[in-house]
């Protein structure tokens, strides 16, 4: 069978050889590099900006928007035809096209994101070893952990207060630096579609814009959906070690959650305003230009993807967690609904930008609907088919629980 | 050393270091071709005289090695009904591989009919009426009708080889754009790219293929197999670069169109008696 054939359902006229070669990887592909650049612009607030409040969350989200990273690159492979053939990108990137350096730009912003954490961890790294050297008696467990931590040291071992407070330093440009790299990153997602001339719904100049500025939407509801989980968990924790020393009380836990919930729920605000705006220009802009593409775009846009679109991408993603966000007492609980309706919302758009743009034919005459393949029957099936995405969506928790192991993110005695 | 001594010295040592070194350049195909500029496929399509047979499609299918059941082509026939009130009537059911044999207009699947579920083989299939549904015309309702056959346009401006992020696809300089299947990674974004339609991912290698004017034949002298077997010359392949080829002297003489120029790709498939109504 024809690669898309499958899950291709063709309606009217459409070309022979048209298919939906873009399916659901491509739909994760801008989703998990928009959780990428946006877990990471939320975590620059604090460290460039100084937004005091978020101090807890802004190392969260660097460790977790590193732990995305390499699943950023997972949906790209997933849907490639030739896998093995994926490091030819780099090999002889063929520049004229938007893809080709893609692989420049996402090993660029991971040097960037690794040596911030680096940065931020090393007095970690330094105050295990030197723990783990005092003790006279070392498990094998420890012994390891001894190695690791003495290999990630790098050999600077010194944490007096000048050599700190020159780490401060190097984080706090890191992070500015990483701030343009990951819009790029992200923008350049963008710019792959809206660069396609021979699709009508992808090409705009504002989809660049667009797409970095659900990214960083999409990048704070999952910090604040996952650092509420984490946190309680942790209060869980807190509860049966209680009176332990070097225990937080519930009610210290409780306060610090609250206020960075309450603060990442405000940029998230801001963001999702700037996204709503540029993404109803958009729709706007066609209409009233109306270009030959605008009548089968109308019928695509108002007919066939209409509950998509306007109830599950603006109602349920957009418009309702906006005002829950916008009434007076802000909790935890409600943050934490209104960033999953969030994350939802995002998710549609990529489906309705990649999916949509295919929903027509070039010829203008017919459509094509897609059915997402949910159980699979061979590796077609299951790489772009429902468990390939929810493979790839449970991938960065997998890693984030490992990395969470060497540079934990939540440090009490910390002093950054 | 003296001055002169050393301007000497530096010469000959330039000199004797230039001939090793001019051994080592690498012969650039373009430069070759430079030698010969006076070649550059360009193909004709006279819609008045295809018929809809498809031995076109069937030739190319056995020509260029695309599985004969597999429902993508490197060329096809759209057929175009147009009826008295205006409604535009399209299909090129199978890419028209066994020609025209019903006048019922295919209108394709049917998206609302359910799934079938094929509990021996553990998998979900696409139902009978996803093999899609007829409409039926009456004669005299048709205002015109016509045919129109497709294939790669080899463009001088080809959105594909832009797009490629490996170099994959490239053009010759006799214009014809063509795959490396060694080096495809197969992302489609080619295939996204070009705004005919023309590409599609090869069933059995898994890679992005396309038409290439049948590339091993009219390198060695041959017309291409769709050319060949199209038994009312409604397609021709030319050089415009020769004056006295009769393709070229058609391009010059007569009234002809190419498809979607608005995209800037110039493409270099010519068609006489095109239609507003394709695209």
């Amino acid at each position: 069978m024809v690669h898309g054939e499958i899950w291709t359902i063709k309606e009217f006229f459409v070309l022979p050889n048209e298919y939906i070669y873009w399916s659901i990887q491509i739909v994760m592909y801008p989703f998990m590099t928009g959780l990428v650049a946006g877990a990471f612009v939320l975590s620059s607030l604090y460290h460039v900006f100084n937004v005091k409040q978020l101090k807890d969350i802004a190392r969260f989200a660097l460790v977790f928007s590193f732990a995305l990273l390499p699943v950023a690159m997972l949906p790209l492979m997933l849907h490639l035809q030739q896998p093995l053939r994926g490091t030819n990108v780099l090999m002889t990137p063929h520049f004229t096209s938007a893809i080709s350096a893609f692989g420049i730009v996402f090993l660029a912003y991971a040097c960037i994101v690794a040596s911030e954490i680096w940065f931020v961890y090393r007095k970690h790294f330094v105050d295990v070893v030197n723990n783990l050297q005092a003790k006279s008696q070392r498990t094998m467990l420890e012994n390891l952990q001894l190695l690791l931590n003495r290999v990630l040291t790098l050999g600077a071992m010194d944490i007096g207060k000048e050599s700190l407070d020159k780490d401060h330093k190097a984080v706090s440009l890191l992070a500015a630096i990483g701030i343009p790299v990951a819009c790029f990153l992200h923008g350049y997602a963008g710019f792959i579609f809206g660069s396609v001339k021979a699709n009508a719904l992808w090409m705009t100049p504002l989809m660049p814009v667009i797409f970095i500025c659900s990214a960083v939407v999409s990048g704070i509801a999952l910090c604040i959906i996952t650092y509420i989980v984490t946190m309680k968990l942790r209060t869980m924790w807190a509860k049966r070690h209680q009176g332990e020393p070097g225990v937080p009380s519930i009610a210290q836990l409780r306060q610090v959650e609250d206020t960075e919930v309450r603060m990442s729920a405000k940029a998230l605000l801001t963001f999702m305003v700037l996204a709503v705006t540029l993404e109803l220009l958009d729709i706007i802009f066609r209409g009233y230009t109306a270009v030959k593409s605008w009548d089968i775009l109308r019928e695509v846009i108002y007919g066939l993807d209409f509950y998509k679109i306007f109830v599950f991408q603006y109602g349920l993603g957009n418009f309702l967690p906006f005002l829950l966000l916008l009434l007076p007492g802000v909790t935890v609980r409600r943050a934490a609904f209104c960033s999953l309706l969030v994350l939802f919302g995002v998710f549609m758009m990529r489906w309705n930008v990649v999916i949509g743009g295919q929903a027509f034919s070039l010829t203008f005459n017919g459509f094509m609907h897609y059915h997402l393949p949910i159980i699979p029957h061979d590796m077609e099936t299951f790489k772009e088919g429902l468990f390939g995405a929810l493979f790839v969506m449970l991938c960065p928790y997998v890693i984030f629980f490992f990395l969470n192991k060497i540079t934990p993110v939540f440090l009490e005695e910390e002093s950054h | 050393m003296k001055r002169r001594d050393f301007l000497k010295n530096t010469l000959i040592a330039v000199a004797g270091a230039s001939i090793p070194l001019s051994a080592l350049e690498m012969i650039d195909p373009r430069e070759l071709f430079a030698a010969h500029p006076e070649l550059r496929w360009v193909f004709l399509a006279n819609t008045h005289k295809c018929v809809g047979c498809g031995f076109c499609v069937k030739a190319c299918k056995v020509e260029n090695d695309t599985p004969y059941d597999a429902n993508v082509s490197r060329t096809w026939v759209e057929r175009y009904v147009i009826t008295k009130n205006g409604e535009i009537h399209i299909d090129s059911p199978k890419a028209a591989r066994d020609g025209f044999i019903s006048a019922d207009i295919y209108k394709g699947q049917n998206p609302l009919a359910l799934p079938e579920v094929d509990f021996a083989h553990g998998r979900i299939e696409k139902p009978s009426a996803h093999k899609g549904e007829f409409e039926k015309i009456r004669e005299e309702d048709i205002a015109q009708a016509f045919f129109v056959p497709k294939l790669c346009n080899q463009c001088e401006n080809p959105a594909c080889v832009q797009v490629c992020p490996v170099g994959a696809t490239y053009q010759a300089p006799d214009g014809v754009v063509l795959i490396d299947r060694d080096w495809c990674i197969g992302c489609g974004y080619c295939i996204m790219g070009c705004p005919y339609g023309v590409r599609f991912f090869h069933p059995v290698y898994k890679v992005a293929e396309k038409c290439n004017f049948c590339y091993h034949r009219i390198s060695k002298g041959l017309k291409s197999a769709c050319v060949t077997a199209c038994p009312f010359g409604a397609r021709q392949i030319g050089n415009i670069r020769d004056p006295n080829d009769p393709v070229t002297q058609s391009i010059m003489s007569e009234r002809i169109g190419v498809l979607k120029d608005e995209y800037g790709t110039k493409p270099q498939v010519f068609y006489i008696g095109l239609n507003k109504e394709v695209r």
